[in-house]
């Protein structure tokens, strides 16, 4: 069993990145996920991790953080940034360069709510940007969404190892409740630094080889179209093996309550105050928002009376879960927005109103 | 023939550095001139092993098509963020961004004084052509006062467009900057003190010193629609007077 500790999600997430053996962390401060960095600073000296020799470093706004996220992957690096949703709207340009050029690094959006500088409580409101592609072109991350403080660090540990396995950018969207929340974690061993980097790094032409250049230009449609097809068939593969989602109660269930992140913790308390009801409820959690679900949803959906999907926002998710279910049973929303969360009973007394008393 | 060509008679050679590839650079312009010093200061210094090069959004996006060296190609204007993040990496290694004055001192002005102020060990080529040069002539931040462009038709005026923008200087007031000057390729003389330049930047930047910046103030014959030896006399006629060619600043001591 590894070191366990009493953390706070923003500070867990840091702490396992230096465990991840990551390379270097470019950021700016932004509420609610300035704890990152802040950690960070507090375990080095002149902008270097004691422990591992990370480089960290304070960069003048999220355009320079997650190009200097594109710089050091293009080298090889393990390279990881965070932000909140203003900040991420501002990397978007940067992701877009990275997909496009298919390098690795792990980014975190610990949400709030917008639109513009909103709120700075949590907010699920950046699921289309994340997982929609919030930048230009045909792309895609891998989205992992955490809900608890654990999967803070779990995920940081397989967001670097699915974005290093398909040479693509890979996101943790965490909204503010968890990046800002204390809970137990466990949390796994120092894994050394890489002493070796993948043979298309851009960190010096080899001796015995020739240059290498890292770019997401091809200005030949012919070939541009070719490189496109090939990041759709690197999505396909993706989708195929590294889909995840948990479920509860699904044997007997007549109903689901379905969320992610923070959303899908406060669908299974809901559930259990169904259940005391005496209604037959399950939940559906994606842990991987992209690639999504959508078999779990349209195997289900044939099954129970109803879908009731809730989300701190006026409804993303649900449209793939619409997608997903395609008719075969009514799918119902519930959200609350602009940094308020919804509680178990007013998921009880949306469901009630929405399956069990006749409809809207 | 071959009497001829023979080692004792050769007085010119493409450096090793510079790879076989017919650039696409038009008749006259200035960037294949400073590509090709950059790439025999690299020669000599022995260094093609250890420099990473990141080319920007401009007419030499495709810089790595003629370096033959380990080159990443960045967004337009973030060249410097790029080269922060590998130089903080690699610190035992040489890093250089090559920019237009587009990229450099309109869109990733922010970019490059942060990485400036921040004294990053690393070389900044800047390529002053006074105008945009890859999306076909439009004003530039560099762009003289009264000058033509696409998108100044009746001359730069500077009351609502702005003046031109001297970076080099604003650049050398910054204390973690070890070294600008400002260099040209109009002339033959011109061109060997710019390669001097170059190479002086990467024994400052191998010596730990700071930021260094090498502007190289250029031409566009295409877009100024002159030929290339119209286009290098308004280098000297017109460029040069407004800005300045040598040393704005040099390491204490040196
Ligand atoms: C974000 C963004 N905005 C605008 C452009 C279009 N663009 C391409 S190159 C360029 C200006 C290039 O001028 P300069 O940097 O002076 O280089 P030159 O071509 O003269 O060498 C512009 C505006 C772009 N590629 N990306
Ligand atoms: S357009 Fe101007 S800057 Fe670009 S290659 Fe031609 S002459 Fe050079």
């Amino acid at each position: 069993m590894g070191e366990v500790k009493l953390m706070k999600g923003n500070e867990a997430l840091a702490e396992a990145m230096i465990r991840a053996g990551a390379d270097g962390y470019f950021g700016y401060p932004i509420t609610p996920q300035s704890e990152v960095l802040e950690y960070l600073a507090k375990e080095s000296d002149k902008c270097i991790i004691k422990r591992t020799g990370m480089v960290v470093l304070q960069a003048e706004s999220e355009v320079s953080a997650i190009n200097m996220i594109y710089g050091g992957a293009a080298a090889g690096k393990r390279v990881m940034t965070t932000s909140s949703s203003p900040g991420m709207s501002l990397m978007q340009e940067g992701i877009s360069y990275i997909a496009g050029a298919e390098l690795p690094c792990l980014l975190a959006n610990v949400s709030r709510g917008g639109p513009g500088l909103g709120t700075i409580q949590p907010s699920q409101s950046d699921y289309f940007q994340s997982c929609k592609g919030g930048g230009h072109g045909d792309y895609h991350m891998i989205v992992l969404a955490p809900s608890s403080v654990q999967e803070m660090v779990d995920f940081v540990k397989l967001g670097f190892e699915l974005a290093e396995k398909y040479r693509t950018p890979a996101m943790i969207l965490a909204d503010g409740a968890i990046g800002q929340m204390m809970e137990k974690v466990e949390l796994f061993d120092q894994m050394p630094r890489r002493t070796e980097f993948p043979e298309w790094a851009a960190n010096g032409k080899p001796k015995d080889g020739p240059s290498r250049f890292v770019t997401s230009l091809n200005i030949k449609p012919e070939l541009m179209e070719i490189i496109n097809e090939r990041l759709q068939a690197k999505y396909k593969e993706i989708a195929k093996n590294e889909t995840l989602f948990e479920t509860q109660n699904l044997d007997d269930a007549e109903y689901i309550f379905t969320g992610f992140g923070m959303g899908a913790r406060i669908c299974n308390k809901a559930m259990e105050l169904a259940r005391a009801k005496g209604y037959k409820v399950g939940t559906i959690r994606p842990k991987t928002i992209w690639p999504f679900p959508y078999d779990i949803y349209a195997n289900v959906a044939k099954k129970v009376k109803g879908i009731l999907d809730v989300e701190f926002n006026a409804g993303q998710m649900v449209e793939d879960v619409r997608l997903a279910v395609n008719g075969t049973c009514p799918v119902e929303f519930y959200g609350r927005m602009g940094g308020m969360i919804p509680s178990p009973e007013e998921i009880i007394e949306k469901f009630e109103e929405y399956f069990i008393n006749g409809g809207k | 023939m071959s009497d001829i060509v023979c080692p004792e008679n050769l007085v010119y050679k493409k450096p090793s550095t510079l790879k076989d590839a017919i650039m696409h650079y038009c008749p006259g312009c200035g960037h294949g001139v400073v590509h090709k010093l950059m790439m025999e200061v690299v020669e000599e210094m022995g260094i093609q092993n250890d420099i990473i090069g990141i080319t920007p959004v401009g007419c030499s996006v495709f810089a790595y098509n003629y370096m033959d060296i380990d080159m990443e190609q960045a967004a337009h204007g973030r060249a410097c963020a790029l080269g922060t993040a590998v130089k903080r990496l690699y610190p035992e290694k040489y890093v250089f961004t090559y920019q237009g004055d587009g990229d450099l001192a309109a869109i990733g002005t922010c970019e490059t004084m942060h990485a400036a102020n921040r004294g990053e060990k690393m070389l900044t080529i800047f390529i002053n052509n006074g105008i945009y040069g890859m999306t076909s002539g439009q004003m530039a931040p560099t762009t003289l006062e009264g000058a033509k462009t696409t998108t100044s038709p009746y001359g730069r005026d500077v009351e609502t467009m702005g003046y031109p923008l001297r970076i080099s200087e604003l650049i050398a007031n910054l204390p973690g900057v070890a070294y600008v000057t400002r260099q040209a390729v109009n002339t033959p003389a011109n061109v060997r003190k710019c390669k001097k330049a170059l190479k002086t930047a990467l024994e400052y930047q191998k010596q730990g010193l700071g930021y260094c910046m090498v502007e190289v103030v250029s031409n566009c014959p295409s877009n100024n629609k002159c030929t290339p030896l119209e286009a290098n006399k308004f280098v000297e006629e017109q460029m040069l007077p407004f800005y300045k060619l040598g040393d704005i600043k040099v390491p204490e001591g040196k």
